[in-house]
């Protein structure tokens, strides 16, 4: 069971892998005269535990590859994890069938990255709106359902007239709207964001975030926000979750982790933002390239780019300890008070 | 004399729906080992203007009016052989996705030998020590291994290297960057433009960055140009612009970024989109979205005006300028 | 109720919305795909209205005269006016016999194409969206299916039914058992492509919206990936129409095929086969070129929308 807490969603030591060595018959291999069953995977998440208060923005910021990505789907459902739970409001919802899942669907909704590929292309933005209204409420009249669309067309600033028009027809940041829009018809309480700006223009991004920040105001709502962008986090975050390969390095209230990252993985990661003032940029290069999440390395997997890394960075894997201001940080150098 | 010139350049694209002009009259100037930078979102015209300027438009784009000087050459009206001799040779192209200059069944030193000896005539031996140096230049751990691997062994940042080695290949005067690091992740963002511009400031090679993200620009660029809806709407010194933008969309986009706004509160938005260029509005062409709109904005296309050392096409600048100077006559 | 309105509004704008398509703008410009739609459209015309065209009824026994056979067509000196393109052997009236015979191929080649499609969808999605060993079962299945030639299936089948039950029963099912045996051989080219497209847009983010708005897999299955497939499938369709007429006419010529009685292009052209030396060409020749003309439009206009429906080689 879950421990009890008032948390909205509880991850608890997620773990995630892909296996990348194909079919059964791909996977045997002929060695010293044997035939042996050799598999290979991607750790994509290697414990994971997160807790999203209610009504928070809790921001899951990483580089590609770190993962993200795939706790925002894990939490979803869409992937099943390894091992660890995820509990919504104290319920464990990791196990469920689809159809014990469907209450979930309702409370918990996801917007996504690609507002090219996140429109069924074959349908009306009306019709697309309407089967999940329908679907999650079949108790609702015809014209319950069109009241609903157009309330949640309107609140996401789309012309309700453009209903009977195709996906292909409108721009990006209309298509994110329309998107929001499907996320909020069946009244979701909790909403995963995967990268939903990253793939818009800059003043598109900002009509797109306020428009989240509206929706969040009036309804109410909890987001779990994927990006890779800091300065975004900086505006939208009520905390920041910071990835490196799978695992969480530092979980920190947003001005405490703007005002003093911790973890030698944020600070560098806070020194590349390229920002408008500085003249000349003064990040903290980190050496080297991200290991493959294949072989993970021993200990902090982050040791073979850190530039405090000891011995014991290189042996034993740190965990996410609270520290007296309110900041988790994995990372020995801190717990030491080497940093 | 700049290194290159660009007066009056006019794309046009022949679409089933009729003729549009991607780019229209676009004119700047670039001096030697100058850093420029062109922003602007997509649709812009800003990758269109990149790839005009070598002439590698391909169809139904085409360049219908205006030219751009190099060194004596109008690269908009030469012959394909002599374009081909200065494209890559004295001007190269990096573009974001590095596998559009890698070919993936070459190897790494395979591709650059093959380029030098397409354009030089030196010895294979004398190419791969070439090569092998502007990996050096690239910062490339373990370059003489690059040599004999495929594009494919490598990562997105060190793939991007590989291509900024390339592109220094031939000691080129020109390097037309489009957005070289929006694949990247941040981390590896600032390293490549780092390397960049050190890069250009030690060969004095001029860069034309083009990209949306302001912030790179900022840090990268000696100066740059505004475009917005196939025109250039605002051009000066890369510092002036960011510190003091005169046009309401330059001022626009910098305020929409979130490091500008107040954490928690609302950004500051611009409203509605850019048109697409078969419906580009009359006058001015950010006018439906211009907070600041006359009258004039819906009738006249603003001309450029001086303001400092920017140039802004925007009646409201033009105005107040106006104003100045007859307010000092008083 | 109010659906059916909804759609008469959408009417004109369905319409409006295929004139401004690249379809509809790249058959517009190709003549080679206008005048195969042009052929073919007349091919279905002739074929509908055979019974009311055709001046004889070639089913209809009392309407034959075997003093006529082998008259040859009317232009040439033995010619006689009532028989534009000749008689066959047993003096049926070749234009008539040739109407009735179109029918029959495309009614053969339409029916097993449906039939083919209806297997390989239902087959060709489940196995690229419920993957896993569902997807291996099915394709390892679909490679079986394939490395048996659809013509020795066939030839097995129809004749194992042949001696079983008799040629009589086999000439009033002839057309049915063609339909089957046609239809089940080449289900898995349908498989194979459907499934490969499923795999491409089950990999979209629509699909996991749908995913996560709860939707079961036959809702998303159905209604949300099987439309995004069409264009495949309508490529696929015209060759394996023009396909399936070959595979009925090879049929029909081995004698596997449609009976005498009730030919098919293909049964008629092996009727004149054993005539061919004997000076009455007409009887082979003329369904020959007939059922070549049919292919051949059906095999450019395949290719045609391969070209303009296939997004890679999609020109703006």
């Amino acid at each position: 069971m879950a421990e009890q807490n008032d948390s909205l969603v509880q991850v608890r030591d997620l773990y995630k892998r892909f296996s990348i060595s194909g079919d059964f018959l791909d996977q045997l291999q002929f060695k010293g005269g044997k035939i042996t069953r050799h598999q290979e995977y991607v750790h994509a998440i290697n414990g994971v535990s997160l807790d999203v208060m209610p009504g928070e923005a809790l921001c899951v910021v990483g580089e590609s590859g770190c993962g993200k990505s795939t706790v925002a789907r894990t939490v979803m459902g869409l992937l099943t994890p390894t091992a660890g739970q995820i509990s919504y409001r104290g319920e464990r919802i990791d196990n469920l069938s689809d159809k014990q899942m469907l209450p979930y669907r309702k409370k918990m909704q996801m917007i996504f990255q690609n507002p090219y590929a996140s429109l069924n292309p074959r349908m009306t933005i009306m019709e697309t709106l309407q089967e999940p209204i329908r679907f999650h409420n079949p108790s609702m009249t015809l014209t319950e359902v069109k009241d609903k669309i157009a309330e949640v067309m309107l609140s996401v600033g789309v012309d309700p007239s453009w209903g009977e028009r195709y996906s292909h027809e409108f721009s990006g940041g209309q298509r994110q709207r329309i998107s929001i829009a499907r996320a909020l018809a069946v009244d979701p309480e909790f909403i995963v964001a995967d990268e939903p700006i990253s793939a818009l223009d800059v003043s598109i991004q900002a009509q797109v975030l306020n428009l989240m920040m509206d929706a969040q105001e009036q309804r109410n709502l909890t987001y779990l926000f994927i990006t890779h962008d800091l300065s975004v986090v900086e505006h939208f975050g009520t905390r920041v979750a910071v990835m490196y390969l799978g695992t969480l390095c530092e979980l920190a209230p947003t001005k405490q982790l703007f005002s003093s990252p911790r973890h030698p993985y944020t600070q560098a990661l806070m020194s590349a933002i390229p920002r408008l003032e500085d003249d000349r940029p003064d990040y903290i290069k980190l050496s080297g390239e991200v290991p493959t999440p294949v072989n993970l390395p021993s200990g902090c997997v982050f040791h073979g780019r850190c530039p405090h890394a000891n011995e014991r960075c290189k042996q034993e894997i740190p965990v996410l300890t609270l520290l007296d201001d309110g900041t988790q940080v994995a990372c020995h150098g801190v717990e030491e008070n080497r940093l | 004399m700049p290194l290159l010139e660009v007066n009056n350049l006019e794309v046009c694209f022949g679409l089933r729906s009729g003729a549009v002009k991607a780019l229209r009259n676009v004119s700047f100037t670039l001096e030697r080992g100058e850093r420029l930078g062109i922003v602007g979102e997509s649709g812009a015209g800003k990758s269109v203007l990149g790839f005009s300027i070598i002439n590698l438009l391909s169809r139904p784009g085409r360049i219908s009016s205006g030219n751009v000087h190099f060194e004596g050459y109008d690269l908009a009206h030469l012959a394909p052989e002599e374009l081909r001799s200065i494209r890559g040779n004295r001007i190269s192209m990096i573009f974001q996705d590095p596998m559009m200059t890698l070919n993936p069944v070459l190897t790494i030193g395979t591709q650059m030998v093959e380029c030098l000896l397409a354009h030089r005539k030196i010895s294979v031996v004398d190419a791969k020590r070439i090569a092998l140096k502007k990996l050096q230049q690239v910062q490339i751990p373990s370059p003489e291994k690059r040599l004999d691997q495929y594009p494919h062994e490598l990562s997105g940042g060190m793939r991007q290297r590989i291509v900024i080695a390339i592109g220094l290949l031939l000691d080129p005067d020109i390097i037309i960057a489009d957005e070289p690091t929006t694949a990247l992740d941040v981390t590896i963002q600032a390293e490549i433009m780092d390397l960049m511009l050190n890069l250009c400031e030690q060969n004095n090679v001029a860069l034309i960055l083009i990209t949306h993200d302001l912030g790179v620009v900022s840090q990268v660029t000696q100066r740059m140009l505004v475009m917005y809806a196939g025109r250039i709407i605002e051009q000066g010194p890369t510092k002036e612009v960011i510190n003091d933008a005169q046009h309401p969309y330059t001022q626009g986009l910098m305020n929409a970024l979130p490091q500008m706004a107040i954490p928690g509160q609302k950004l500051n938005q611009i409203k509605g989109t850019m048109p697409p260029l078969q419906r580009i509005p009359k006058g001015c062409s950010f006018n439906p979205r211009c907070e600041y709109v006359m009258d004039i904005c819906e009738q006249k296309l603003p001309s450029f005006t001086e303001s400092g050392n920017c140039q802004v096409a925007c009646h409201m600048v033009a105005e107040s300028k106006q104003d100045e100077l007859l307010g000092n006559e008083v | 109720m109010a659906e059916s309105t909804q759609n008469m509004e959408q009417h004109p704008t369905a319409l409006q919305r295929f004139k401004a398509s690249h379809f509809w703008h790249s058959f517009k410009i190709d003549r080679v795909a206008q005048f195969s739609f042009l052929i073919f459209l007349t091919y279905a015309i002739l074929a509908i209205s055979a019974s009311f065209i055709a001046p004889f009824d070639p089913y209809d026994a009392s309407q034959i005269d075997i003093m006529n056979s082998e008259i040859p067509p009317s232009w040439q000196e033995e010619g006689e006016e009532d028989f534009i393109l000749g008689t066959d052997a047993q003096g049926r009236d070749m234009l008539s016999t040739i109407l009735y015979g179109t029918r029959v191929s495309l009614m053969i080649g339409l029916c097993a194409v449906a039939l083919q499609a209806l297997l390989g969808i239902v087959i060709g999605l489940t196995a690229g969206y419920i993957g896993g060993r569902v997807d291996s079962f099915l394709m390892r299945i679909a490679d079986i299916q394939l490395s048996f030639s659809t013509l020795m299936v066939a030839i097995i089948v129809l004749a194992v039914f042949q001696a079983t039950f008799g040629t009589e029963l086999y000439q009033q099912l002839a057309m049915i058992m063609l339909i089957l045996v046609i239809g089940i051989a080449e289900w898995p080219q349908y498989a194979r492509t459907i499934r490969a497209s499923v795999l491409a847009e089950k990999k979209k983010e629509y699909v996991d919206a749908a995913r996560v708005m709860g939707f079961g897999r036959l809702r998303i299955m159905f209604r949300h990936i099987l439309p995004n497939t069409l264009s495949p499938i309508l490529v696929i369709s015209t060759v394996q129409i023009a396909n399936a007429i070959i595979s009925e006419a090879s049929l029909s010529f081995l004698g596997l095929g449609m009976p005498v009685s009730q030919p098919s292009l293909g049964s008629l052209i092996s009727s004149g086969f054993e005539y061919i030396f004997s000076g009455a060409w007409w009887i082979t020749v003329i369904p020959g070129v007939v059922l070549i003309v049919l292919v051949l439009v059906m095999n450019l206009l395949g290719d045609w929308m391969r070209d303009v429906l296939n997004p890679k080689l999609y020109k703006g």
